[in-house]
């Protein structure tokens, strides 16, 4: 129900929207993920290339980011993706660095360390992938125990109702007044695609990497395709990870940036009439 | 008043998007090489250890692939040609002279020629070679399983770790070059799977993959695996080799359980 002021107009109303844990865990995920985005590129550039299979088949990546051959003079960086080539000069294959252009897939400002050290990417890499997963795990296990984690699946009236939802979204149309009080459909997707398909995929695919824990579960590589296909799955995982922050990004920034910071810091959250016009 | 003057949110965020990618950016340089900030960075090695360890089996086995599997194009990496003087010269007549030493905390220091490891009992496998780079392999090797050698030098009780050194100088410096040296904890040294290879893909071990002799670690990444091996010592420890790390990358930041 949403309130009515004395005078009959409805009125903003402020709510509780996010508990403390999601609160926590989603600003220690925010650290970790820019840190493993970051130096999983810095990795990923001691040999830009992926591959499907057991081993590299290096006559054919799946994906590869270099220099162009004979451009010394003028180097042209070029990504290939399933056998097409892209010109990418300047931000894939071949970007500045200390003011020259040097063959590296990703660009120095999207690495860590900024410059090439493969060594300090790993050790960056691999500290924050355990707080990573240590703060998935109690994300989870709360989640489980709170009811938090139905919260993100879709009702089968939500799901009937897609096609209205996304094309409200795209004219920037959101929720307001009882139905803002709970995730709609399009976050529930998007949050429980993320938080329970991609980031658990991603780590396994981690996991799968590894020599040590290949000889522990040597059936973990093997449902992922083998340990280059599960390296190229787990670039793909970031991938997906990059488009929904972006995606997220956007949709904090249009809703009401304010608003959705001081809900994802104190909890708190402004919900807005429902509009006359907007009357269903 | 400020509040009636209104406040520029988009322009604020901007500026503040800006200035913070680019403090964070610089910050993250800095505190990656700052000694406090790796010190903590380098705490995440042992809990990867220790977890490993304790899920590892003694007798886990990596996995061994087929005839099929083998790579046509095995990159060979690090040294591929080393140019140093003693090497060239034991490899100018086919490693004839050349001696496996295997000594330090061991009961009884002893030497072997090629032809005497040859003449051991031997173990093949075709194994999966993960480089820290990324990329991986599948080759063939056939070698000495290095326990037969720590169990008839006899290890002392108070050796922990087994020491590699190799024939090659990796890094060139003013001060005339690192050679490459490794090492390995026992439980991986005398690992069923852990050799010391003189054959890849049924030939000869070729130079640029570590004539005549080279290390195969199957639970660990590639720079485990010595190559142009010359030398064996059982140590209590390595903090008085080199770099003190255990081994030529571990001295440059590697970790030194390179299981993962």
């Amino acid at each position: 129900m949403s309130a009515i002021s004395e005078e009959g107009v409805p009125r903003r109303q402020l709510i509780y929207r996010h508990r403390l844990v999601v609160r926590v865990t989603h600003w220690i995920n925010v650290l970790c993920i820019t840190v493993l985005l970051m130096s999983g590129m810095q990795i990923f550039n001691a040999h830009p290339a992926l591959y499907l299979g057991q081993r590299s088949h290096f006559d054919s990546p799946v994906l590869a980011m270099r220099q162009a051959p004979d451009t010394d003079d003028n180097p042209v960086g070029v990504t290939t993706i399933l056998g097409h080539d892209f010109t990418t000069t300047g931000v894939l294959g071949v970007s500045r660095e200390n003011g020259a252009s040097v063959e590296r897939g990703f660009p120095s400002w999207a690495t860590l360390p900024s410059f090439q050290d493969l060594a300090t990417g790993r050790r960056w890499h691999f500290f924050f992938a355990w707080l990573f997963v240590a703060n998935g795990l109690v994300y989870l296990a709360w989640s489980l125990a709170s009811g938090h984690l139905r919260e993100l699946v879709p009702n089968r009236d939500q799901l009937r109702h897609i096609g209205a939802s996304i094309w409200e979204h795209m004219r920037l149309k959101f929720p307001r007044g009882d139905e803002a009080r709970h995730y709609n459909v399009l976050q529930k997707l998007a949050y429980f695609g993320i938080a329970l398909v991609v980031l658990p995929l991603l780590v396994l695919a981690g996991l799968a990497m590894s020599p040590g824990i290949d000889a522990a579960f040597p059936w973990l590589v093997d449902i992922l395709g083998g340990r280059q296909t599960a390296r190229t799955i787990h670039f793909v995982c970031a991938t997906l990870v990059v488009l929904f922050i972006l995606v997220h990004l956007a949709m904090v920034l249009i809703s009401g940036v304010f608003n959705n910071l001081r809900s994802m810091i104190t909890g708190n959250y402004v919900i807005q009439p429902e509009e006359k016009s907007d009357a269903r | 008043m400020r509040v009636d003057k209104g406040f520029d949110r988009r322009g604020f965020l901007k500026r503040a998007f800006v200035l913070g990618g680019t403090l964070v950016l610089a910050g993250c340089d800095q505190l990656s090489s700052a000694d406090w900030f790796r010190r903590m960075l380098f705490r995440a090695e042992s809990l990867t250890r220790t977890t490993q360890r304790a899920i590892l089996g003694p007798n886990d086995m990596a996995r061994e692939y087929s005839e099929a599997d083998i790579s046509p194009d095995f990159k060979p990496n690090g040294s591929i040609d080393p140019q140093d003087e003693d090497y060239l010269a034991l490899s100018a007549n086919g490693f004839q002279d050349w001696r496996l030493k295997v000594g330090g905390l061991v009961e009884r220091p002893m030497e072997w020629s090629l032809a005497d490891l040859r003449a051991m009992p031997s173990r093949t496998q075709i194994t999966r070679h993960d480089c820290v780079e990324g990329w991986s392999c599948i080759g063939k090797w056939k070698g000495v399983p290095l326990k037969a050698l720590l169990d008839q030098v006899g290890l002392k009780p108070e050796a922990r770790y087994i020491v590699f050194y190799c024939a090659d100088t990796l890094e060139q410096t003013l001060a005339g070059g690192a050679k490459y040296y490794e090492s390995l904890g026992l439980p991986d040294a005398e690992h069923a799977q852990t050799i010391l290879a003189y054959e890849m893909n049924g030939g000869t071990l070729p130079v640029a993959h570590g004539a005549p002799l080279r290390l195969r670690v199957e639970r660990q990444l590639g720079y485990k695996m010595a190559k142009y091996v010359m030398r064996i010592e059982a140590v209590a420890d390595f903090s008085a080799i080199d770099g003190g790390q255990g081994g030529f990358w571990e001295d440059r930041g590697y970790e030194w359980y390179a299981g993962i």
